[in-house]
């Protein structure tokens, strides 16, 4: 039986990291038949996170993030070239140069793009960015070698953040719009969203909080020239970077009856696509930031993720299962694992932060910008944040996979914690919760992993 | 030849800082920076921070060349 599912014909649409590390995952796992990679980018995949940091702080050009192979997955590349649809009944893959690709099997990693600025003529002005691509890349980090007079970020989450970062220690004003009440406060809840606000005006950002940006401006040669806020002030900058947030490539799904929306394409736990009623595909898989998928540890709901690490896990799972058939098959179970660096901080985040009602400190202070700050959601530890602290986090993983109780016992990290009262997480209530039995993470191979479920009580 | 640092992984050791400083650099306390593209003269520096690094986060290998397959 097995046998067939090693052979046949794979194709792979997006050819970045998942897509990459899905089709050396194949291979690795005994697929001999054809596979096919298929990128509307025109570059071999290549490496996003230091294009917002290394190539805006211009200690690298954005065209040397060129993602290492593990191993040659013997594939057939068609770059530059996007797909426009997929029929599910036909099998076949329908590409926007008009020809069509039949498969057997199908990954979409179609990940996600920088959400736009809203109006279209003043996003095209000339000086106008967002950061999603090498391009985009490129054509910010020329503009900040220029030094220009002020740079307007919109949007203070961890993209924001780090660019805002890298002009600041490149010596370059900036100025920092963002909505909410402080930045990264939706990644990272109001405590630490305090400790961010603090970094940006230590740096020298000028940071505007609760505000909105209403308008940007242009000269009339079409050159960016500044935006109006909402508090009726206005900002005289020469770039804009528009970062607000990320939008998921699934437009080229609209018509192939697929669990495909914003918020991603919905798979199960396998990384096998669900069709528009629910019903679960068998030859269609899903991986990386456009995937939506359901997570025991986090009362199955379903987690649409922004994150390198993620991309990498899901895309071995989902390649192992695209070979491998019923109980050989494992389920993607990896906790969400998070980093950016920013101001000279190394942040790093395990489980999910949004799903926490209460959280306390276990380790340092935020005076001393050193700290690991751990999430509860009614009374066990459903995440960490380690800041300048990345050693303690695979603690904190475990205690996350074991259910283990929160606020965690004190004494049970592996120095003497700064006994710390809980407050609330003050991040946006995790909604249509039900309360029910606590589901934990076994065994030690991620092959072997299972979950167990504890009766409430 | 290209390396990538599974940061989710990468502990702040500075392993590999020490052994090849032109490709890794500490930013701030334990925030990792590198070069992705290496430089030939750096290749063996970089072979033995990849092998010395505790958690196995550094991955060195070619980039993908559409044409050779
Ligand atoms: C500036 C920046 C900084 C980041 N920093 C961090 C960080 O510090 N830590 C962290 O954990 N994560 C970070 N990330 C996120 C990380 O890069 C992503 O999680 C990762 O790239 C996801 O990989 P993916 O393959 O799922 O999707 P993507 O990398 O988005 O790749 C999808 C590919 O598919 C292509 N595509 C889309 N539609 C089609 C179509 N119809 N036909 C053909 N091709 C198509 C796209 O053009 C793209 O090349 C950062 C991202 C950016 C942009
Ligand atoms: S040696 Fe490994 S863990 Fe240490 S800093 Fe380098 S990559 Fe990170």
């Amino acid at each position: 039986m097995t046998g067939d599912l090693r052979d046949g014909r794979i194709v792979i649409v997006g050819a970045s990291l998942a897509g990459l590390r899905a089709a050396e995952t194949l291979r690795e796992e005994g697929f001999t038949g054809s596979l096919t990679v298929v990128g509307d980018e025109p570059y071999p995949p290549y490496d996003r996170p230091p294009l917002s940091k290394q190539v805006l702080l211009g200690q690298v050009a954005a065209d040397t993030t060129g993602l290492p192979m593990r191993r040659n997955p013997d594939a057939e590349w068609r770059l530059g070239v996007r797909a426009s649809g997929l029929d599910g009944i036909g099998k076949r893959v329908m590409l926007a140069d008009g020809e069509s690709l039949p498969f057997d099997r199908l990954l979409i990693a179609t990940g996600t793009r920088a959400r736009p600025w809203p109006n279209p003529d003043e996003a095209a002005l000339d000086g106008v960015f967002t950061l999603r691509t090498r391009d985009d890349a490129a054509g910010l980090a020329e503009r900040l070698a220029a030094g220009p007079q002020r740079v307007l970020v919109i949007g203070g989450g961890f993209t924001g953040s780090e660019i805002a970062s890298a002009c600041r220690e490149r010596g370059i004003e900036v100025t920092l719009a963002e909505r909410g009440p402080a930045p990264l406060v939706g990644a990272l809840g109001g405590t630490l969203s305090k400790l961010a606000a603090a970094m940006h005006r230590n740096h020298g950002v000028d940071l505007r909080c609760g505000v909105t940006v209403t308008a940007l401006r242009g000269d009339s040669g079409g050159r960016f020239t500044g935006a109006e806020l909402s508090d009726g002030s206005r900002v005289e900058a020469d770039v804009c970077v528009v970062a607000l947030g990320a939008v998921r490539n699934v437009e080229w799904l609209a018509e192939a009856g697929l669990a495909a929306g914003p918020r991603g394409v919905t798979c199960d736990a396998g990384c096998r696509a669900f069709d528009m009623y629910g019903i679960v595909t068998d030859d269609v898989f899903v991986a990386g930031d456009v995937s939506r998928f359901p997570h025991p540890l986090f009362d199955y709901q379903l987690l649409s993720l922004e994150h390198w690490g993620n991309a990498v896990a899901q895309a071995e799972v989902a390649a192992h299962n695209m070979v491998n058939r019923g109980p050989l098959r494992r389920p993607h179970l990896a906790l969400p694992t998070f980093w950016s660096t920013q101001f000279g901080l190394n942040i790093k985040s395990v489980g999910v932060p949004t799903f926490s009602d209460h959280v306390a400190i276990a380790q340092g202070s935020l005076e001393e910008r050193r700290l690991a700050m751990v999430y509860g959601y009614r009374g066990r530890v459903t995440a960490a944040v380690t800041v300048d602290m990345a050693k303690s986090l695979e603690y904190y993983r475990h205690l996350i996979e074991t259910a283990a109780p929160f606020p965690p016992a004190p004494g049970a990290a592996d120095r003497p914690m700064a006994a710390e009262i809980p407050v609330p997480s003050d991040v946006p209530d995790p909604k249509g919760l039900s309360h029910g039995p606590t589901v934990a993470l076994t065994g030690h191979l991620p092959d072997r992993r299972l979950t167990v479920i504890q009766p409430s009580g | 030849m290209r390396i990538v640092v599974d940061l989710t992984r990468c502990q702040g050791y500075a392993q590999c800082v020490f052994l090849a400083p032109k490709v890794f650099q500490l930013h701030g306390e334990e925030g990792l920076l590198y070069s992705p593209a290496v430089p030939d003269d750096q290749l063996e520096r970089v072979r033995e921070a990849t092998a010395a690094c505790p958690v196995q986060a550094i991955l060195l290998g070619e980039e993908v060349s559409p044409d050779d397959r």
